[in-house]
């Protein structure tokens, strides 16, 4: 005669399955990573020539190693940063000491100016990094902001709202041209 | 009026438990989702500086990680801010051979994806981040993250 098999009892099992999980809940961070991204540029050979950029697109920043910022010759303070960079790189009123624009015909937008400004960002050895980092912030702020003016424009919508060719096409139409120079010793408004 | 309290005082039902465990397991499968193993035990102290335009990482798999910042062992390491490799103290010689076992560790058409997320604390100065950077232009790694927090920078 077949034994009978006794049934098992369910409710343990509850109480293996809540070890687990406050085994995970301990284990485990939710901290999702958020950054700011970049692209570095490539190593260049050593005696590559140095790209030719017209002294008036170029848009320099300076940040001391006393964390005070410096740009286009002026001490000012990191909350007009972002307005400075978009009117240079905007440049609505064609200013001749802010940066020139070139017709260029994109995809989807067609005929757009694009701007052949560059950022220049110069730090000391002894900046700061939370000073460097609201630096690049404020300037991804500028780009940003003037990407979003731009979808709003030809699209009706935010960059981050659009559809990836439309994306491109502005991603295009602004490119973040940001260029980091290696850091030297930066002096901002002292003596010579 | 009395229509319904019929069978008088009636005895409470026993709750089944059955179910439980599958309630259980479905909290147990959706934390196990949701998150993440810590990738190494920190051996620097990061508070990472604040930003307010930030972006999400993007496929954790493909994301390798620098620590800069300065020991929480002061006795052991020193004060000075110091880079951590995976799980162990580095110098910034070290990278470039780290970006490439990072890059081996992948499939090969992974690869050009691959980030490195710079985690430095914000006291560190930029000599010691830019020395990092350079050594991973060396080493041909230019996707590049710095780690922030999300907030109001003034």
């Amino acid at each position: 005669m077949a034994k009978k098999s006794p049934t098992v009892n369910g409710g343990s099992m509850s109480d293996i399955s809540f070890l687990l999980l406050t085994f995970f809940l301990l284990t485990s961070s939710i901290d999702t990573d958020l950054g700011i991204a970049r692209r570095l540029p490539a190593m260049l050979p050593p005696n590559a020539p140095k790209p030719e950029i017209h002294q008036r697109n170029v848009f320099k920043v300076l940040v001391s190693f006393k964390d005070e910022l410096r740009v286009q010759d002026q001490n000012i303070d990191i909350s007009m940063l972002k307005g400075m960079v978009k009117d240079f790189m905007a440049n609505p009123t064609n200013n001749s000491k802010m940066s020139e624009k070139t017709m260029k015909e994109v995809t989807l937008l067609g005929k757009v100016p694009v701007s052949k400004g560059v950022v220049s960002l110069k730090n000391d050895r002894g900046t700061s990094y939370e000073m460097y980092i609201k630096v690049q912030n404020e300037l991804t702020a500028a780009f940003h902001e003037l990407r979003d003016e731009m979808a709003r424009e030809h699209f009706g919508a935010k960059f981050d709202d659009l559809k990836g060719d439309q994306q491109k096409a502005i991603q295009e139409a602004i490119p973040v041209s940001i260029s980091e120079a290696e850091p030297t010793a930066v002096n901002v408004g002292g003596a010579k | 009026m009395g229509k319904f309290n019929k069978g008088g005082k009636k005895e409470t039902p026993e709750i089944n438990t059955g179910s439980m465990s599958d309630i259980i397991f479905m909290l147990l499968f959706f934390f196990m989702v949701i998150t993440t193993m810590r990738e190494a035990t920190l051996f620097v102290r990061i508070l990472p500086p604040v930003a307010s335009e930030v972006q999400k990482l993007e496929k954790k798999s493909l994301v390798s990680y620098i620590y800069v910042g300065p020991p929480i062992d002061a006795r052991k390491f020193g004060t000075e801010p110091r880079i951590q490799l995976n799980d162990q103290m580095a110098n910034v010689a070290e990278i470039m051979s780290f970006v490439e076992a990072e890059r081996l560790a992948r499939d090969e058409v992974d690869r050009p994806l691959l980030t490195t997320s710079i985690k430095a604390d914000r006291t560190v100065k930029m000599g010691m981040v830019t020395d990092v950077k350079q050594e991973l232009r060396k080493a041909n790694a230019l996707k590049i993250n710095y780690s922030t927090a999300r907030g109001k920078v003034y």
